[in-house]
């Protein structure tokens, strides 16, 4: 019988020695060495066992009766003095082995990170049972525990010590948790999910020092952040445990090198697991060590087999927090994405295509799917068939129903779907039975969910019930008939490829019109100078008409004219010079609006560039009542004459008004500012508003008091004004640079999530400076009267017909 | 043909329009893709909305109020709006912009 002799008893060697005593018993005559001083167990289960979910016992997988009924002869807990490679032996340090063939399965040992005080007592990795045990011991109600490392591992170990009682903090140094398996959205909801279960997160966090005297008290980072610490985990990483083989001179690279077949540079020595690299890779999963078991055993019995490398996936082993990712997900030319968020269940998934085939996924809140996606990548399937359907999974390929939709299949005929419109049910549904079957062509129709677009989804269940199986519910809306790309997708690409024109977005992007059409053009208008404040020249020909000519369109073709009036503050001068030119202009109304300021209606488009020099001569500019951009800021009378006022809610208005104005947004935004809580100023209902106190200042946002009526939602508590205005300036600009264009700020916020504002405009204060700092750049572009602009003399001809044939012709 | 020489073409802004007053009514004169010019009537046929103010994409038009859209050069509501706006004759040359007076000469006949 040949001499086996494997070193190291894990779950990689576990599996070879299954495969080989089931291919034939008695091939091989096994001696098995263990650093640590038992048998093979299931190393994935050991947080359970930390978080006292399970005992050790439970999670062993060979025990002694194991080793005996196979004949191996165990030396655990027997360190390896060397291999000797000449002489064909293993040196134990209670003596040597000879071998025929030799497997070295010494997987991997954690990376310590080389700050001071990694060597003080409380310090510990996750590796072995020893580590779990060390760590329990350290556990007790009240005492901390830090966990540097906010990987797979490292979130175990959170997770159990916080079950343990632990107060736990994660330090992470990537952006967001578990970055090599997850993309910064699912991060985001993990980070969400950990800090739910009263774990906190740091991530951005590079640690400087473990301090402490007799043992750990406390880690310092590199930002000067301190967190106590009775017990420290190191879960950064791994490396592969290569001593052995580099002392005995194989082939090492980053892990011992193997070809297909598990040999190493020595044709009796072989190795399997986290120790080794194959085709440049280095696993550190169970999958990819079970492949190679398989192979090796193989290999071991004379049998041709060939290791290939494998597509790996990861599940996150926390009670409650479903989250699954396989495959390759990076951003890379050529590759696309199918993104469902619901935000309402916490349900993010990503799948990333590239040509027919699926190549990853990322599963966060409902991961049910992921062994169907995981088969879809690993087989390379054809997914053009079914990529409409693709990210709802398997449940809804080959014509399963999805959800009955109930609630509008109860709808009777005459309930109204879109409000806009006036569209009821029975009028769609008599549209589709005339033969409408896309969402365009009931829109061409009925004219349902052609205005505000936020019946779409109510539209689209209305038609998925007429139609039944004929209608497919569509994945990612495109932004237009003019591409399949989204507005996501086309604000992502012109940031990535540098588009600076609309042209260049038509062309690069492949637009399927020659110039766009009138839904498009307005938001490329407006995401590109968003993106591009000094780079991009504002394209009149691409914006609506009140906002190419500034001014308000009426039903009968003349415009409403709206000066700006500070705060609602206004002068008896400007009052005058707004009466003289309603008088001099025949204005046929003067009307007062809701956002306190004065609306002249009925003027004439010829008469304009005259009016607004007159108004700009009297110090009144443009109020922009007609823009996606910043309307008004509305205030009450405040501390200056009111009795009850707090703060000088006024001039704090107007210092909002002067900060923002003449800024293009996604959609228009309106402020209120309220000098006490009883809010005069109905700053609650705005897409900002703040309510001033004694102590201060407090921000909410994301109102709303129009089709939809929304209370704002708290963002901040400033204690000055200037914290309130740099608050605002981030909040407005990360809405410029992440919002889909005519989503209000409140409708934005429900998709990005508050907790995720909050925390780039409010917590993350260098995010909110760089955030204010980039609407600063834009504002030295855009902070200006376009009013003053056109009313310059050369201008004015363009505001007037072309020519008049009326008189040539009476002539 | 009476071609009326009614201005340049610099005067209407590219993927623009400008309005010419006529006895029949305002003209809008468009300035499509590759300076191809276009000429009908400035007013929608739904409600009356002033077209020369709407956004230009390819040959087409949509009204400013309502969102119809209209080629330019037949006139004809596009999609499934059901509607007509007069079209007129006109033309560039040497950079000036020449319409055709034969319909408001014939108007002023009758």
């Amino acid at each position: 019988m040949q001499k086996l002799v494997v070193i190291g008893a894990g779950m990689a060697s576990g599996r070879l020695l299954e495969q080989l005593f089931a291919a034939n018993p008695d091939a091989y005559d096994v001696t098995l060495f263990n650093a640590e001083p038992r048998g093979n167990y299931n190393r994935l289960m050991l947080s359970p066992v930390l978080s006292g979910e399970k005992s050790f016992a439970e999670i062993i997988t060979h025990d002694e009766d194991w080793y005996a009924a196979h004949k191996v002869n165990c030396r655990f807990g027997e360190a390896i003095v060397k291999i000797d490679r000449d002489r064909k032996v293993v040196v134990g340090a209670k003596g040597e082995v000879p071998y025929d063939k030799l497997v070295i399965a010494t997987g991997s040992a954690p990376f310590i990170i080389p700050v001071p005080g990694r060597d003080l007592p409380g310090v510990v990795t996750f590796r072995d049972l020893d580590d779990v045990e060390k760590m329990r011991g350290a556990c007790g109600q009240g005492k901390s525990a830090v966990v540097i490392g906010g990987g797979l591992l490292g979130l175990e170990a959170a997770a159990g010590l916080r079950l343990q009682g632990m107060d736990v903090t994660v330090i992470h140094l990537a952006g967001h948790l578990m970055e090599r398996q997850l993309d910064p959205a699912a991060g985001y909801l993990l980070g969400r999910a950990m800090e739910a279960r009263g774990i906190r997160v740091h991530t951005q966090g590079s640690t400087k020092a473990i301090l402490g005297h007799a043992r750990c008290e406390a880690v310092l980072l590199a930002d000067e952040t301190t967190y106590p610490a009775d017990l420290v985990v190191l879960a950064v990483g791994i490396r592969p445990e290569v001593r052995l083989a580099n002392d005995c001179g194989l082939e090492v690279a980053r892990g011992i090198v193997v070809d297909d077949a598990m040999h190493t540079s020595d044709p009796d020595v072989f190795a399997l697991g986290e120790c080794v690299e194959h085709r440049k890779t280095c696993y550190g999963l169970v999958a990819p060590l079970y492949d190679m078991a398989k192979v090796l055993a193989k290999t071991l019995l004379g049998e041709a087999g060939a290791y290939e490398g494998s597509e790996v996936s990861t599940k996150l082993k926390v009670t409650g927090v479903d989250l699954f990712s396989a495959g390759d997900f990076a951003d890379k030319e050529g590759r696309e994405d199918i993104v469902f968020r619901d935000p309402g269940r916490g349900v993010y998934k990503r799948l990333v295509l590239e040509g027919d085939r699926l190549i990853g996924a990322v599963l966060y809140g409902d991961t049910a799917d992921g062994a169907w996606f995981f088969s879809l990548i690993k087989d390379a399937t054809d997914v053009s068939e079914m990529r409409e359907t693709l990210i709802f999974g398997p449940a809804y390929q080959g014509g399963a129903k999805a959800d009955p939709m109930a609630a509008v299949a109860a709808l009777p005929p005459e309930a109204e779907i879109c409000g806009c419109n006036g569209v009821c049910k029975g009028r769609i549904v008599e549209a589709i039975e005339g033969g409408a079957t896309t969402l365009d062509q009931v829109r061409a129709e009925t004219k349902a969910s052609s205005s505000c677009g936020t019946c779409t989804g109510l539209v689209e269940q209305v038609m998925a019930l007429t139609l039944g199986d004929g209608f497919k519910m569509p994945t990612a809306q495109p932004m237009c008939k003019c591409t399949d790309l989204t507005h996501e997708d086309v604000r992502r690409l012109i940031k990535s490829q540098g588009l600076k024109s609309i042209p260049a977005v038509t062309q690069e992007l492949a637009w399927k019109t020659p110039n766009g059409c009138h839904s498009c053009r307005p938001a490329l208008n407006f995401y590109l100078l968003a993106e591009w404040p000094l780079d991009y020249r504002d394209d009149r020909q691409s914006r609506f008409v009140n906002e190419r000519n500034h001014a308000n369109i009426q039903k009968d073709g003349t415009y409403s004219v709206v000066p700006r009036m500070w705060g609602g503050v206004t002068t008896p001068a400007e009052l005058r010079a707004i009466a003289d030119a309603a008088e001099k202009y025949d204005v046929p109304m003067v009307k007062v609006t809701g956002g306190q300021r004065i609306d002249l209606l009925g003027v004439k488009k010829e008469d304009l560039p005259a009016m607004w020099a007159d108004l700009n001569a009297a110090g009144l500019v443009s109020g922009h009542a007609y823009s996606k951009g910043l309307r008004t800021v509305k205030t009450c009378v405040g501390s200056q004459f009111c009795r009850f006022g707090t703060q000088d809610s006024t001039g704090l208005g107007i210092k909002l008004e002067q900060l923002l104005w003449g800024s293009w947004t996604p959609h228009k935004v309106k402020l209120g500012v309220s000098g006490c809580p009883r809010n005069c100023a109905e700053a609650t209902c705005k897409d900002v508003g703040v309510i001033c106190v004694d102590s201060g200042y407090q921000i909410s946002v994301a109102g709303a008091a129009g089709m939809e009526v929304k209370e704002t939602e708290a963002l901040a508590a400033a204690p000055t004004e200037e914290e309130v205005l740099e608050i605002t300036a981030a909040f407005v600009q990360l809405y410029r640079e992440t919002a889909k264009y005519l989503d209000r700020p409140y409708k934005w916020v429900a998709k990005v999530g508050l907790d995720w504002v909050k925390a780039q405009v409010v917590d993350d204060l260098e995010s909110r400076k760089a955030l204010a700092a980039r609407f600063e750049i834009s504002q030295s572009v855009y902070r200006k009267d376009p009013w003053a602009e056109h009313a310059a003399a050369d201008e004015r001809p363009r505001w007037a017909p072309l020519a008049d044939l009326t008189l040539e012709a009476a002539e | 043909m009476s071609w009326i020489d009614i201005g340049t073409l610099d005067d209407i802004p590219p993927l623009g329009a400008r309005v010419l007053k006529t006895p029949l009514g305002c003209v809008a004169v468009f300035r499509a893709e590759g300076d191809r010019l276009f000429a009908i009537s400035d007013r929608c046929p739904h409600k009356g909305g002033p077209l020369s103010e709407g956004i230009v994409h390819g040959d087409k038009v949509t009204c400013p109020l309502h969102n119809w859209v209209f080629s330019l050069e037949t006139g004809e509501a596009q999609g499934a709006d059901v509607g007509r706006v007069e079209t007129f004759a006109v033309k560039a040359e040497g950079g000036r912009i020449l319409f055709d007076g034969a319909r408001l000469a014939q108007r002023d006949a009758a």
